[in-house]
């Protein structure tokens, strides 16, 4: 049951990464590529009718968190507050920013809202690639399997750790950047002439910052987390992911140099999936390892709920996954195809 | 300020904010599903373009019932930690299913229903309205099924960590609490929706803009108005008044200000209640009447608060007073007005008849406090406990964040909130003010994003 629930959960964030993931990378990127009003609106087009909804995987995957594992979201979320409060804000920022953009006809205005959703887009791209740095580094778990981290501290790994160190800001970076090229490549998809060749370019300059951090990060990861390759010495097969890893890098780099852009996009929705598994795999059976003594670590075991809770979830969340399934392939080819402006004479 | 006190009203707080969306985005739903099936049956393009006026509203006040919802759901973890640790095996359940069953079917129909209009055929866009409705119908369940659980906990076990786990799924989401407070809060939510319909349609008549909108308007929110008013007194709130005598008698007890145990109780219609002298200053009583709906007949007797242990009064206590009294106050106010506008639409003068236009444009802000004095009630009431006679409140709050930790940020909410009303107020005026296009001339838009 907690090996089940485990990936459960895991895909349901892998969903909420891969899907808002490339809204948040269009809201990093447009203030550099949109330079118009009309390719800002374009850009906002492109992710106007979905990004709401992707986001609902934040809090299905949040619910589901709740309840299959409430230990962790006990002391994850209460451990974390500041962090979490601060994404808290920066999703309520960014709402509006997307939303209420064309609702003010002053361009000052329109700029703030622009502004609005770049800030709080990089923002928690960085917070969310820290937050995932912070479960593999590990925390310094109580007895009572609680803790408080402190935003920042000097900066070094250790028992007594905060949000930001170097291992964690190396996560937040790659996360931004790994967000903005699926975004970019996202654009590629549904965009045309200048805005489709400029997302295009930044595609390009953003793989090779990519690929670097990328490499980067395997050592690092070691640094913070040494028994990391426990998992994969088991079972060998596992090593696949990281090959596969740098064969959907690879992908990327080959199909945007080809003009394939939907396939370059599924090779970026591939790299996204399997950093996170891997990191999973890493983990697996710790769910927040801690930083001082092996013994707290809060796994899956301790964590998780009762055996007709999880039961009973198993039927409802299959079939609520089903349902969600079939609106996201709806909703998808109803907006399938090139954004544009033409059809829509907007007003408010 | 101890911990315990703020990461109350940190809660409280951010939830009486969030709930001003919600009530709305349920009540307009239904409103705007019946627009979208007058305009159906009778083809009359008048009602679908009251729709879309109504729908842009609508989806101004769903954006923001978003953004305030998204951090509800995760404050359980950071403000009630040991409240989240030990009964995530209960109430998880019903907050997971309102993600995975009404979030994502809210958020797809309402963007075909916004996006749609031209690539759907006028049923699958009713449809779409309809879905919306049902969506966020369910999403209200999910959320009373879980306060439902902490004012009166069933079908649970304790585990031998100390955790609770659901024994039956069913018992938990027909838990007859969630059943009876669900009729009475989707009423209230009703309640909201035609109110402010019917005070956009006032004002229009009353203008002489746009009056043929606004006495659309005003027919169906004045008619949906009747029902619900009279649907949230008799039976729902009559029915949970009584559920509530039965199960926690010191809420009751604490609503009425009733501080000793009387045969023959009097109903408390005004008065200041003094906790250390435990009497009613100022007191306008009517005699017997409590009793009387309570139990049926005038002589029973109700338990006062003497018979309750001073450490499980709930508190504040002179706070639970108000609240309620002002609920009451003011659905009796609500059920008058709209049977008065009732009257005359039937007469066929309600659109003439200033003196009640007037109170009708004026009245919407009242369900919003009724509504919210209707949930303090509920929560207040249920103190000293956060699952009613389990687990108290003040073991529930998140040990290791620190009063000032909440502080800051409470402080930051309260300001984020402050932009978010003035920013809502004035897009929904900028809505208001434009008016609905009636007419077939009115182009059908696409907007580019939800709201």
């Amino acid at each position: 049951m907690g090996f089940i629930w485990f990936w459960l959960v895991a895909v349901m964030i892998v969903a909420y990464v891969v899907l808002d993931g490339f809204d948040i990378g269009v809201g990093i990127l447009h203030p550099f590529i949109a330079r118009t009003d009309e390719e800002k609106q374009l850009a906002i087009r492109s992710i106007g009718p979905v990004w709401d909804g992707n986001e609902v995987w934040l809090l299905a995957g949040g619910g589901t968190l709740y309840f299959a594992f409430p230990l962790l979201y006990a002391s994850a979320f209460s451990g974390f507050y500041l962090a979490l409060m601060i994404v808290l804000w920066l999703l309520i920022m960014r709402a509006l920013g997307i939303e209420l953009r064309m609702h003010m006809q002053v361009a000052v205005w329109r700029t703030f809202f622009d502004g609005l959703f770049f800030i709080s887009s990089a923002l928690l791209a960085i917070f969310y690639g820290a937050a995932l740095a912070n479960v593999i580094r590990g925390v310094p778990l109580g007895d009572d399997g609680y803790f408080f981290l402190p935003l920042w501290t000097n900066w070094s790994l250790g028992p007594e750790p905060g949000i930001l160190d170097w291992y964690t800001v190396i996560g937040g970076v790659l996360a931004l950047v790994a967000l903005a090229l699926h975004g970019s490549l996202y654009l590629t998809v549904k965009t045309e002439a200048a805005l489709q060749s400029r997302s295009r370019s930044a595609s390009i300059y953003l793989w090779f910052a990519l690929f670097v951090l990328t490499i980067l990060s395997l050592p690092a990861t070691l640094a913070a987390r040494p028994d990391g390759l426990d998992n994969y010495r088991a079972f060998p097969l596992l090593f696949a992911v990281p090959i596969i890893i740098f064969a959907a890098l690879a992908g990327i780099f080959y199909f945007t140099r080809k003009r394939a852009e939907r396939k370059a996009f599924t090779c970026s929705c591939v790299y996204l999936t399997m950093m996170l598994v891997g990191a999973a795999v890493a983990l697996y059976p710790r769910l927040l390892p801690s930083s001082n003594d092996p013994g707290r670590d809060i796994t899956i075991a301790k964590a998780l709920s009762g055996p007709h809770t999880l039961h009973v979830g198993l039927i409802w969340w299959t079939l609520g996954m089903c349902l969600a399934a079939m609106y996201f392939v709806v909703i998808y080819r109803m907006f399938r195809g090139k954004v544009s402006l033409a059809s829509s004479g907007y007003e408010h | 300020m101890t911990a315990l006190i703020l990461h109350r009203i940190h809660f409280g707080f951010t939830i009486t904010f969030h709930y001003l969306f919600p009530q709305l985005t349920m009540g307009l739903a239904l409103l705007i599903v019946v627009l979208k099936t007058i305009a159906l049956r009778k083809r009359d393009e008048r009602y679908n373009q009251a729709a879309r006026f109504w729908m842009r509203i609508f989806a101004i006040n769903f954006l923001l019932g978003v953004v305030t919802g998204i951090p509800m759901e995760f404050q359980f973890g950071t403000n009630w930690s040991q409240f989240a640790r030990v009964t995530g095996g209960v109430i998880g359940q019903p907050l997971a299913m309102e993600g995975v069953f009404s979030f994502f079917l809210e958020s797809t129909f309402l963007g075909l229903f916004l996006f749609g209009e031209k690539r759907l055929s006028p049923l699958a866009h009713w449809a779409s309205a309809f879905l919306v409705f049902v969506g966020s119908w369910i999403s209200g369940f999910f959320i009373i099924v879980t306060n439902a659980w902490m004012q009166h906990p069933v079908a649970y076990r304790v585990l031998p960590n100390g955790a609770y786990e659901v024994t039956s799924f069913w018992g938990l989401l027909t838990n007859p609490w969630a059943l009876i407070q669900y009729a009475h809060n989707m009423s209230g939510a009703v309640i909201t929706g035609s109110f402010v319909m019917s005070a956009v349609g006032a004002f229009y008549v009353l203008e002489n803009r746009f009056s043929e909108a606004g006495r659309i308007f005003l027919r169906v929110g004045v008619i949906a108005g009747l029902i619900s008013c009279t649907t949230q007194i008799f039976p729902t709130g009559d029915i949970h008044g009584r559920y509530m005598a039965k199960h926690q008698p010191a809420t009751v007890a604490g609503m009425e200000g009733l501080f000793h145990t009387q045969r023959g109780a009097g109903i408390v219609l005004m008065g200041q209640p003094d906790e250390e002298k435990q009497t009613i200053d100022n007191p306008l009583i009517v005699n017997n009447v409590l009793s009387f709906l309570i139990y049926g007949t005038t002589k029973a007797e109700v338990q006062g608060l003497d018979q309750v242990p001073r450490d499980q009064w709930p508190e504040p206590l002179p706070l639970l007073y108000y609240s309620y009294h002002i609920m009451a106050g003011l659905g009796t106010y609500f059920v008058l007005l709209m049977a008065i506008s009732a009257f005359m639409l039937w007469r066929n003068q309600l659109f003439t008849t200033r003196w009640v236009l007037w109170p009708l444009m004026l009245s919407f802000p009242l369900p919003y406090i009724a509504n919210t004095a209707g949930w303090m009630t509920a929560e207040i009431g249920r103190q000293p406990w956060v699952v009613y006679g389990l687990i108290r409140t003040s073991d529930g709050y998140s040990k290791y964040v620190s009063a000032a930790n909440g502080l800051f940020t409470l402080l930051g909410f309260m300001g984020m909130y402050s932009v978010l009303s003035i920013l809502f107020i004035v897009l929904v005026y900028q809505i208001i003010a434009k008016g609905p296009q009636l007419g077939a001339s009115a182009p059908v838009s696409e907007p580019l994003t939800v709201a």
